[in-house]
């Protein structure tokens, strides 16, 4: 139950907002998380956005990821 | 989706799995809290894949398998009353109280409904005024802001038939309250990642800090995981303990202020009971005293049910790490996902359910 899931948000009015659910677009609260627009991934859980994912952070740790890689290959 | 597939690459995965066999030269313990960490550690086959002396144990952070006996008999007990409708997550439907379960009592016409949202519970009761909607208010970090969110708005909008039966737990002190007691032994934590995303990196420095012990903040999918097991032998290498954020993509530091300001508006931090551990000081939220209200036991003037322990069932010793599945002797004979014994064969994300579903008796 505790599963929490990254959504993409679709539309958004007020405090709440569609998002891509899994092919179903569904309805959530956006009211606990700062900033969001339309394309925003957000951490879903329990019909509440917790968490907006940061793509910049994102593309670093997939760097840092291949940069660790790389030092064993040396 | 994009950021999902980027943390499965397998060429990455292949060299981050020789990395950590060359790091790993003496038996290592590590602990992970969360449930979906277990989940997806069987469902990527990571464990087949580790060097053997790194062992992965499964924490207690899963919020079915942690909710007591007594929690379940009580939301039990308030389907029997003709003006509640009682609401729940769709787990905790099946978790078997001592006797029958709430789908059991569905299916004898009871008012149980699956909600998949707390919000959606508020509804019903705004749809429902002569009827008191209950929602069994389990889960972490995770799950508080939404609940916190569901009172908060029942209060503003003027509802006054929708109550919490409380049963909320907070991480940390849990992982303390692990971490002191004197036989379970663990040398790293992999910290739970949603957890995480709301309360940030500050609440697990003790770890490190208290108790020299190497924690990471992990993501879920099959890179995450093995970067946070290669950072734990790392620093247990260089004797260097700290508390590192590997999901900055969705844990800042600070965590997720807004959502922990509507948790500290609506809660505060008290004893909480768990399955099998009994009552942990500081290991639970309730709803402060403006919100009492929305608390169905004092609302509906119930008592708790008592503690029965499930006979034959370990899911305590388990849920500690001080015990694997296997060594139940109900495990896939007299407890199975179809007819559960104990709440960790329940949720997808139990241990027991893990191990059954992932063949791990297999062998
Ligand atoms: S296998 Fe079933 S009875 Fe045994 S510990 Fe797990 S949940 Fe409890």
């Amino acid at each position: 139950m505790c599963v929490a899931v990254p959504v993409e948000i679709v539309k958004i009015d007020g405090t709440e907002a569609w998002v891509n659910f899994g092919g179903v677009q569904k309805m959530v609260s956006i009211a606990l998380v700062e900033d969001v627009k339309v394309g925003d991934y957000v951490l879903l859980h329990a019909g509440c956005a917790v968490s907006r994912l940061d793509r910049k952070e994102a593309e670093k740790t997939l760097e840092l990821f291949k940069a660790y890689t790389m030092m064993q290959k040396e | 989706m994009k950021y999902l597939t980027e943390f499965r690459d397998p060429a990455l995965t292949k060299t981050l799995i020789q990395k950590i066999e060359k790091k790993a030269i003496q038996e290592v313990i590590i602990m992970e809290v969360c449930g979906t960490h277990t989940m997806s550690i069987f469902k990527s086959g990571l464990r087949g894949l580790l060097p053997p002396q790194v062992r992965l144990i499964s924490g207690p952070g899963c919020p079915v398998c942690v909710t007591p006996q007594s929690y379940i008999d009580t939301a039990i007990q308030l389907t029997e009353r003709q003006d509640v409708i009682l609401t729940a997550f769709g787990d905790m439907l099946r978790v078997p109280g001592t006797e029958g379960s709430l789908m059991a009592q569905k299916s004898k016409g009871r008012d149980v409904r699956m909600v998949y949202s707390p919000m959606d519970a508020v509804q019903l009761a705004l749809d429902n005024p002569h009827k008191e909607v209950v929602f069994l208010a389990v889960g972490f970090e995770t799950t508080a802001p939404a609940i916190a969110l569901s009172v908060d708005q029942a209060k503003k909008a003027d509802i006054h038939n929708y109550s919490i039966l409380q049963s909320i737990k907070t991480m940390p002190n849990t992982m303390e309250a692990l971490v002191v007691e004197e036989d379970i032994q663990i040398h790293g934590f992999l910290c739970p990642g949603h957890v995480s995303a709301v309360i940030g990196v500050k609440p697990y420095r003790f770890l490190s800090e208290k108790y020299g012990l190497p924690a990471v903040i992990a993501g879920f999918e099959s890179l995450d995981i093995l970067m946070g097991i290669y950072h734990i032998l790392d620093m247990m290498d260089k004797k260097d303990y700290k508390v590192v954020n590997e999901y900055t993509r969705l844990v800042s530091e600070e965590g997720n202020l807004k959502a922990l300001e509507m948790i500290t508006k609506i809660f505060e931090v008290t004893a909480s009971v768990w399955r099998g551990l009994g009552s942990i000081e500081g290991t639970g939220l309730k709803l402060k005293q403006e919100y009492e209200n929305y608390d169905t036991v004092k609302k509906l003037g119930i008592q708790m049910a008592s503690e029965q322990p499930v006979k034959g069932c370990i899911c305590g010793e388990i849920l500690k790490g001080k015990a694997c599945p296997l060594d139940c002797r109900l495990f896939s004979t007299a407890c199975t996902p179809e007819n559960p014994v104990g709440a960790c064969m329940v949720s997808e994300e139990g241990t027991c359910a893990a191990y059954y579903k992932y063949g791990e008796f297999r062998d």
